[in-house]
């Protein structure tokens, strides 16, 4: 089974492939939940009513496909616009974006899972607005999010893969341009498949035992 | 005829049930009473074969539950329970509650099927709820479902499990009332229960059950008036 | 401030061939969830069953759907299954692939909600004499039905996104795949995308919104 074409350079591809995947995913986590968390609060706090069209701008991200989504911003920005940018940029723009939608829906839930009366407490002691949010509200609704933004992180993870569409070689294209090459499909999407797994799997993991954990007390 | 003989059952290391003999005639009434933790729950579970038992043996009309030959499904259909949580069927209204098992289980016709349902839930009196959702109706109104649902099987044998337990006090009154009228009409009952101006009224026997061992059984004026045990007067003493 | 000459009509005289690339489109993602349902029933069932290697098999399953990627999960139906000599047609593995997917994400959100139904219920229903099998299918299933129904619509929507990655194994009759082909002959990318993006956010917000009156129709109470 181990009788493979594959050369130390081919190697050295792949982990330059899976070091890609591993760079896009950090970055847009990154910048997708600092933007999330601040359409997320301001969601919540204008009111569904006012918020409708950041609400409806960010449910785009999450109705139509990321690939669609990845050559439609390539092909406004270098074509359109006529801006020459690398498919990097636009892969971690579009990803951050994406990552975005979903961090405000998980950073708002969070937010309206804390009970109002904790607020009101809070308030009532004489905290201000900012107070209130950054030393009561905020670290209770982070621990409320925290599972469901691990999910993300790996979904974003996952959803990576797609880059490949403005030429951006991660680690499943460079498995692909293997493949082409060498003719060993199966033993290369094992490898793929089995990075994917080792870093998913322990987090997710993580992720489902803190959700356990806090929510029996 | 429910013959009880030499029944012990253990959790683990905790033994709840230590050797009972007990047998109840055709058309009798029994109450059980007892602190919580003296076994009266687990044998009702027992007679239904809910739980399994470690040892001795338990006979309905004869046959004995906890054989392996025993078709458990066949004979709980003569054996109706119903417990402290009300489990009325949340997904399915009043009406097909009570016809549900009685489809899949005994196979009866749709009409069949809804015209005992409809008579089974006036006799509990709830004939004018039959196309509501349990989750609409009160504690005691769930309960008297759980009851007409247990009834419709047309059971020989009903147990009761605290079946007042869970309700708010203004509730019991209408669950009690249920259980009356099956005692008066001849039902061959069991009923684990707190309430003990009802065992005194209904039940041609009482028994008081205390760690595992059925301490005491008499008719009610008796058990209650002359508790021979040192355990009942005790208890009875601190319930009044 | 655009040099660029928006070739709507162009575009849009495309419309009828991408339509029908999203009734193949809607009709994979619906296929895959019947068949990813089922799956997932037979998956939970296994997890219930107390065997150790149904539920390692169950398990397997879901841990393989929701840790690597949906692109991953078609590559490996269109070409790992090739290395086996089982070649299939792009619309098969692309369907195949997805099914795959639905499957584990639905197993994992039935046994969420199958935690959300009190044992009591089950002991209720064989206390009636019904069988494990009849408690499971009377009582049970329909609740955990009703737990499980945004998750389900959620999972369809995801099915509906999926079929974009039928581009890798060369599918080219779905929306996607029609745009793509488009796209090779007119290179009219950002118009064509655009609509197929129109088509795609109609298609998924439809979806949500028939679920959501189905819902009010099926569950009431």
């Amino acid at each position: 089974m181990f009788d493979t074409a594959l050369t130390t350079n081919d190697l050295i591809f792949l982990a330059k492939g899976a070091g890609m995947t591993l760079i896009v995913t950090a970055i847009s986590v990154f910048f997708g939940t600092i933007l999330g968390v601040i359409f997320g609060v301001f969601r919540y706090q204008v009111g569904p009513w006012w918020a409708a069209p950041l609400t409806f701008v960010l449910d785009i991200f999450r109705s139509i496909p990321l690939l669609i989504q990845l050559v439609l911003a390539n092909a406004f920005i270098t074509t359109v616009l006529g801006i020459r940018v690398s498919g990097f940029t636009i892969a971690c723009g579009v990803l951050s974006l994406y990552t975005a939608a979903y961090c405000a829906e998980i950073v708002r839930g969070g937010i309206e899972a804390v009970p109002s009366t904790l607020r009101r407490a809070a308030r009532s002691l004489g905290m201000t607005w900012r107070q209130d949010m950054t030393s009561v509200t905020m670290p209770l609704a982070a621990r409320i999010a925290l599972p469901s933004w691990i999910g993300l992180a790996l979904g974003v993870m996952k959803d990576s893969a797609l880059v490949y569409v403005v030429q951006v070689v991660e680690l499943l294209k460079s498995a692909q341009i293997l493949i082409t090459r060498l003719q060993e499909p199966l033993f290369l999407l094992m490898i793929c498949g089995l990075f994917y797994f080792l870093i998913s799997f322990p987090v997710a993991r993580f992720g489902g035992y803190l959700e356990k954990k806090w929510s029996n007390d | 005829m429910i013959e009880i003989e030499n029944v012990r059952k253990s959790f683990g290391a905790l033994e709840v049930l230590k050797g009972i003999d007990l047998t109840v005639a055709k058309g009798e009434v029994l109450t059980v009473i007892g602190g919580s933790g003296s076994g009266k729950s687990t044998l009702l579970t027992c007679i239904n074969g809910l739980e399994p038992i470690d040892q001795g043996r338990i006979l309905v009309d004869g046959v004995e539950v906890h054989a392996k030959a025993t078709n458990l499904n066949q004979l709980r259909r003569k054996i109706g329970i119903v417990f402290q949580q009300y489990n009325a069927f949340p997904h399915l209204t009043v009406l097909e509650n009570v016809m549900l098992a009685q489809r899949k289980v005994l196979g009866r016709p749709k009409d069949q099927a809804e015209a005992e349902a409809v008579r089974q839930l006036s006799h509990v009196g709830l004939g004018d709820k039959l196309g509501v959702y349990p989750t609409r109706l009160s504690g005691g109104q769930q309960q008297r479902m759980a009851i007409a649902r247990a009834l419709a099987m047309s059971p020989d044998y009903m147990l009761f499990d605290e079946v007042t337990s869970a309700l708010d006090p203004q509730l019991v009154g209408e669950v009690l009332d249920t259980l009356r009228l099956l005692a008066s009409e001849g039902m061959t009952m069991i009923c684990v229960t707190h309430e003990m101006k009802f065992a005194r009224e209904v039940s041609d026997r009482v028994a008081f059950f205390h760690q595992g061992v059925m301490v005491e059984i008499a008719p009610p004026a008796q058990f209650f008036d002359t508790p021979e045990s040192p355990e009942l007067r005790n208890f009875l003493a601190a319930t009044h | 401030m655009f040099n660029y000459n928006f070739r709507w009509a162009q575009a849009l005289d495309s419309l009828p061939r991408m339509l029908e690339g999203a009734l193949i489109t809607l009709e994979v993602a619906l296929l895959s969830m019947v068949i990813g349902i089922c799956i997932a029933m037979v998956l939970t069932m296994f997890r219930l069953s107390g065997s150790r290697i149904l539920s390692a098999i169950a398990t397997t399953w879901v841990e393989i759907a929701r840790n690597t990627p949906a692109l991953f999960q078609i590559y490996m139906v269109h070409f790992g299954l090739g290395s086996f000599g089982i070649h299939l047609s792009p619309y098969l593995s692309l369907l195949i692939g997805i099914a795959f997917n639905n499957a584990g994400y639905l197993a994992e959100n039935f046994r969420g909600a199958l935690k959300g139904i009190p044992d009591t219920q089950t002991r209720s229903a064989r206390s009636l004499g019904m069988t494990p099998v009849q408690s499971f299918r009377y009582v049970v299933m329909p609740q955990m039905l009703r737990i499980s129904f945004l998750p389900m619509t959620n999972q369809m929507v995801w099915a509906i996104l999926m079929t974009s990655l039928g581009t890798v194994v060369a599918m080219n009759t779905d929306l996607y795949g029609v745009t793509s082909d488009l796209n090779a002959r007119t290179f009219r990318t950002f118009e064509l995308f655009a609509i197929a993006a129109v088509i795609f956010y109609v298609i998924t917000k439809t979806v949500t919104l028939s679920a959501r009156l189905l819902a009010a129709r099926l569950f009431r109470y």
